[in-house]
């Protein structure tokens, strides 16, 4: 019985612990799910629902009212565009108000507490797998030919999504047990992300307008990155924009240069979300 | 290897009464040069030293606000100490409250799985022990309901039933045998007793001084998070009831 030596109950090894306990974030997962759709007649479909809704508004807004929809199949740019910052906002949103949502049990049972941002970020994919299913229908609509660089970029997306939302959720969910605030200064940043990244507006625009020290800024930001590489794998390989005159304009050394630099960057956020997480997380259950 | 299940050395533990808990408040404070005292701090531990054999039952005593719950919370691990070091030995259930981690939205079936994961069990072993914790309950065809639509009874003897059927090495209780109707009690006591002479390492913290007699054999006495005595039971509790 007594193998083991003695350890520190409290064995912090920070999102490694998350792994030896897959069955316990299946679990909260599942529960997340469950409990986010009980009593609910549509259920699950609520995740086809509010971004069909979305969509169908903004493609009203702005690619019939302001002309946008003179770009060659704007929808499929708008579309893959918003998935990419749903998935985004809803990782980071839950995961910032999930330490202090699951009190109960940080305060009374010892588990490793990365859990809880972890399995927001997971069920934010469990609703984001659907939309990215319809935008792939719409792309074959539309006659879509894409190479393997482009899928890989966009499988680079992904990536850099979820590390920088999990990473800023980290930081946040912990800063959200010592101020409340947070849950709010979070919300206002999820307000500005759709119109921090060229999701329904083109990139160059920001470089035309506002100059290259500014767009070199913008660009930087690994949602930025990450729609665009987006763009790049569903949007530019259609039909129409691939026979359009002026072709699909993206951004220069997307692949080459782009997609490592925002690989890097959204790690260096998850490394420091992670630390700051563990720095704080001796307090969760007396703060709350 | 030695046969210590539970190192306890030299453990403070200090709290912070945070007065402020905006953002706003904090920043006002430390811009008016950190003038007056934003929190006061009390020490709910101070320099406690326990060792725990295994297979030991272990009883900590103490009026309100001695530090018997924070010492197990350290232990358990959901609270880190601000000094001195608490180590364990093998796999350790807590049971600081029955029933935390039971979601009132899931029904009783997927409660267990959930709790019993949370205790440290996999689903399978979880599968495995499904029904005797069931039979435990006594809860029978209610466990596909809604735990919301429980009573109050219910709900407790199923969080109890999980929490006994998780076999770990150190078992934390924290004040829960005072669950449920005399019968019910009694069951427990038993179940606890059981798990005592399969092995299982016990600390129980309570006000019941006669169940903790007919449970442990060791009782240490805090005051004022401080140890004042570590001895017998029966010493313990004449101690603590002559005050």
């Amino acid at each position: 019985m007594s193998q083991d030596a003695l350890a520190a109950p409290d064995k912090g090894g920070g999102l490694f612990d998350v792994l030896r306990r897959r069955d316990l974030l299946r679990l909260i997962v599942r529960k997340e799910l469950k409990v986010r759709y009980r009593s609910s007649v549509l259920g699950l479909l609520w995740s086809y629902v509010k971004p069909g809704v979305q969509f169908v508004v903004f493609y009203f807004a702005l690619g019939v009212f302001l002309g946008l929809n003179k770009q060659p199949n704007f929808v499929i740019y708008m579309f893959s565009g918003i998935i990419l910052v749903n998935y985004f906002s809803e990782a980071f949103g839950q995961a910032t108000r999930s330490v202090v949502a699951n009190a109960a049990l940080v305060k009374k049972i010892y588990l490793p507490r990365e859990l809880f941002p972890v399995a927001s970020v997971w069920v934010a994919i469990v609703h984001f797998l659907p939309q990215m299913l319809i935008l792939l229908v719409a792309c074959f609509f539309f006659g879509w030919t894409p190479t393997i660089p482009q899928l890989i970029g966009a499988a680079g997306a992904f990536v850099i999504v979820t590390m920088l939302s999990l990473g800023l959720g980290l930081f946040f969910a912990a800063a959200n047990v010592l101020f409340r605030d947070s849950e709010n200064i979070v919300d206002l940043m999820l307000m500005m992300a759709t119109w921090f990244s060229p999701v329904l507006y083109a990139w160059y625009l920001v470089r035309d307008t506002l100059g290259e020290t500014f767009y070199f800024f913008y660009q930087l930001n690994p949602m930025t990155i990450a729609v665009e590489l987006f763009h790049a794998a569903f949007w530019s390989p259609t039909s129409a924009v691939r026979l359009a005159p002026e072709g699909a304009r993206l951004p220069e050394n997307l692949l080459s240069l782009w997609l490592p630099v925002g690989l890097l960057i959204s790690l260096l956020i998850l490394a420091v979300g992670q630390s700051a997480f563990r720095r704080l997380e001796g307090r969760f259950a007396q703060e709350l | 290897m030695g046969s210590e299940a539970i190192v306890v050395e030299n453990v403070s533990k200090r709290f912070n009464l945070r007065h402020t808990r905006s953002l706003k408040e904090t920043v006002v404070w430390l811009l008016k040069g950190r003038r007056g005292d934003l929190s006061s701090t009390f020490m709910a531990l101070d320099g406690v030293d326990i060792n725990v054999e295994v297979g030991e039952s272990v009883a900590l005593l103490g009026l309100n606000g001695s530090g018997k719950s924070t010492l197990l919370k350290l232990i358990s691990g959901v609270m880190t100490t601000d000094s001195g070091t608490v180590r364990t030995r093998g796999k350790v259930a807590g049971l600081i409250e029955v029933g935390a981690g039971f979601h009132p939205d899931l029904t009783g079936r997927e409660n267990v799985f959930l709790n019993g994961v949370i205790l440290g069990m996999t689903e399978k072993e979880t599968a495995e022990r499904f029904d005797a914790i069931v039979e435990f309950s006594e809860i029978g065809k209610f466990i596909d309901t809604e735990v919301k639509f429980y009573s109050s009874g219910m709900f407790l003897r199923l969080a109890f039933a999980v929490a006994v059927h998780t076999n770990p090495d150190v078992f934390l209780i924290d004040e829960i045998l005072s669950v449920g109707d005399e019968p019910f009690q009694k069951k427990c006591l038993a179940r606890v007793q059981e798990l005592r002479d399969s092995g299982c390492t016990l600390v129980v913290v309570s006000h019941d001084l006669d169940m903790v007699s007919k449970v442990c054999d060791r009782g240490v006495v805090l005051r004022q998070g401080k140890k004042v005595a570590d001895g017998p039971i029966g010493e313990a509790v004449s101690l603590l009831r002559e005050g």
